[in-house]
């Protein structure tokens, strides 16, 4: 066998990352999954977090939010809602949208959505976390 | 007689619309094929989604047992009595008939739901301008109905640089509605889009959800041939392809998705995966509506800007026409007078 598996992030615009790489974390909504080459075909959602694969020896980060993935001996496909690599995250943005949900929380009364806002602020979290690791990885192409 | 230096100066001005409807003409074409170029691109994921859905239909059951009841809410069929209609139109005009063709298709629309009450949730200006004239504006949330036809949202700008993020937060409100039953059933419209000369409205109901992959049209209204004889030449004219693009490797690989006759592990019920992923598809449906519209808007753009490039040729021709004949009738004039005058002498 083959070992690499080949990745695939599709995301609703475009396809974000087409590449062979060595091992592959995703964000599963039970709990994070490592795949290496070779894994049983398993089918799982992902929740908000970060994927990261390795390639030749570099980690590659990437922030997701909810997605789906399918994995097969030789290949993963993750269709993502949103994805972004982590050099593509803007940080000022993130930071903005963590002070806002963490804002609106504070003063949150009996008809906030609690649940949108934490998710919205998981989410700033995750991208910022993310972005953070960008110093470290060589551009990706 | 026509002043010559008065019909100078209008085909001066008329060679200056020229230049510019030239130039919106080409950048409408630019336009155009990004447009397109996005359309296609979104057709992976949305391809993917729609095998993925289709192949946990056939794992979970969508309808409970004992009473029937549908298991996921947005595949419930009720009577119809609220609707709410997504009315897509552009933010500008100059687009030729595109708008307009638009908001003829929404008011038979109303006229053939007559008997319902319709929200209608406006994206592009145009249409929020023209429904704003028409029908009485009511926030979602008041409790009394301004009209049996009633605007309730707007979404300015939107199409000008379209993410799925924003559509996706639109559509989270409308299931969210829908859920709640403040409306009964979800229709688009908007101009589809497959290629400059394979175009028509539709309308497009997109909840509840009745069939996974199969789009539930219930009006169209095709262009007729002199339209798409136009468009055709406008693109032509602009070195546009006028034929459907062919399938993307991509989208090649989109249709295996997932890969058949696999045992999966399912990391989660597949009744669970089916529920969250099911508002995503009718996200999508709206994603791919607004994208195709678009490049009909600019297609359409393209189009009346090579017609308005056409009739101001016409105009200059017909002018420099009129202006070399009074000249020549000046000249002749001032002829016969010398002549007239030498033959006194």
């Amino acid at each position: 066998m083959d070992d690499t598996l080949q990745l695939d992030i599709v995301a609703p615009d475009k396809l974000l990352v087409r590449e062979q790489v060595d091992q592959v974390q995703i964000p599963g909504k039970r709990g994070e999954l490592g795949i290496l080459p070779g894994h049983a075909p398993l089918i799982t959602e992902l929740t908000i977090g970060e994927i990261r694969y390795m390639q030749g020896g570099t980690l590659h980060y990437l922030s997701v939010a909810w997605g789906f993935a399918e994995v097969l001996p030789n290949r993963v496909i993750i269709l993502a809602d949103t994805a972004e690599r982590a050099e593509e995250i803007d940080i000022k943005r993130a930071q903005e949208a963590k002070a806002r949900a963490e804002a609106e929380l504070k003063q949150a009364g009996a008809d906030t959505h609690y649940e949108a806002l934490q998710y919205a602020l998981r989410r700033a979290e995750v991208r910022l976390q993310v972005a953070a690791h960008a110093g470290h990885v060589a551009p990706a192409h | 007689m026509a002043n010559i230096r008065d019909i100078r100066r209008r085909i001066r001005s008329v060679k200056n619309t020229r230049q510019i409807t030239k130039a919106m003409k080409m950048v409408s074409a630019a336009k155009l094929r990004r447009a397109q170029e996005r359309a296609l691109a979104a057709r992976p994921y949305s391809l993917m989604i729609t095998n993925v859905l289709r192949s946990l239909v056939s794992r979970t059951d969508l309808v409970n047992e004992q009473t029937g009841e549908p298991l996921h809410p947005l595949l419930a069929q009720r009577p119809e009595k609220n609707i709410l209609l997504v009315l897509v139109t552009g933010d500008r005009g100059l687009a030729g008939a595109f708008n307009s063709n638009v908001l003829k298709a929404a008011l038979k629309f109303i006229a053939f739901f007559k008997d319902k009450n319709i929200d209608i949730a406006a994206v592009g200006r145009k249409g929020r301008d023209f429904m704003r004239r028409r029908y009485p504006f009511a926030t979602p949330e008041s409790p009394t109905r301004a009209g049996e036809v009633q605007l309730v949202g707007e979404h300015l700008n939107l199409l000008g640089k379209l993410e799925y993020e924003a559509v996706a937060e639109i559509v989270e409100r409308v299931v969210q509605a829908y859920m709640d039953e403040r409306i009964d059933s979800v229709y688009v419209i908007y101009n589809e889009f497959k290629s400059v000369i394979s175009q028509r409205l539709i309308a497009q109901r997109i909840l509840p959800v009745q069939e996974i992959g199969r789009r539930e049209v219930v009006l169209t209204e095709e262009f007729t041939l002199e339209e798409r004889e136009r468009m055709g030449e406008a693109a032509k004219g602009a070195g546009i392809s006028l034929k459907e693009p062919p399938e993307s490797e991509e989208e090649r690989r989109a249709k295996e998705f997932p890969a058949p006759g696999i045992d999966y592990i399912y990391e989660q019920p597949p009744a669970e995966i089916f529920r969250d992923m099911l508002p995503r598809y009718a996200t999508l449906q709206l994603f791919q509506g607004m994208l195709e519209s678009v490049a009909a808007e600019h297609a359409a753009r393209m189009t009346a800007m090579d017609s308005a490039s056409n009739n101001a040729n016409d105009v200059i021709d017909s002018l420099t026409l009129t202006a070399n004949r009074a000249r020549q009738a000046a000249i002749t004039k001032e002829i016969i007078e010398i002549v007239s005058g030498a033959a006194a002498l």
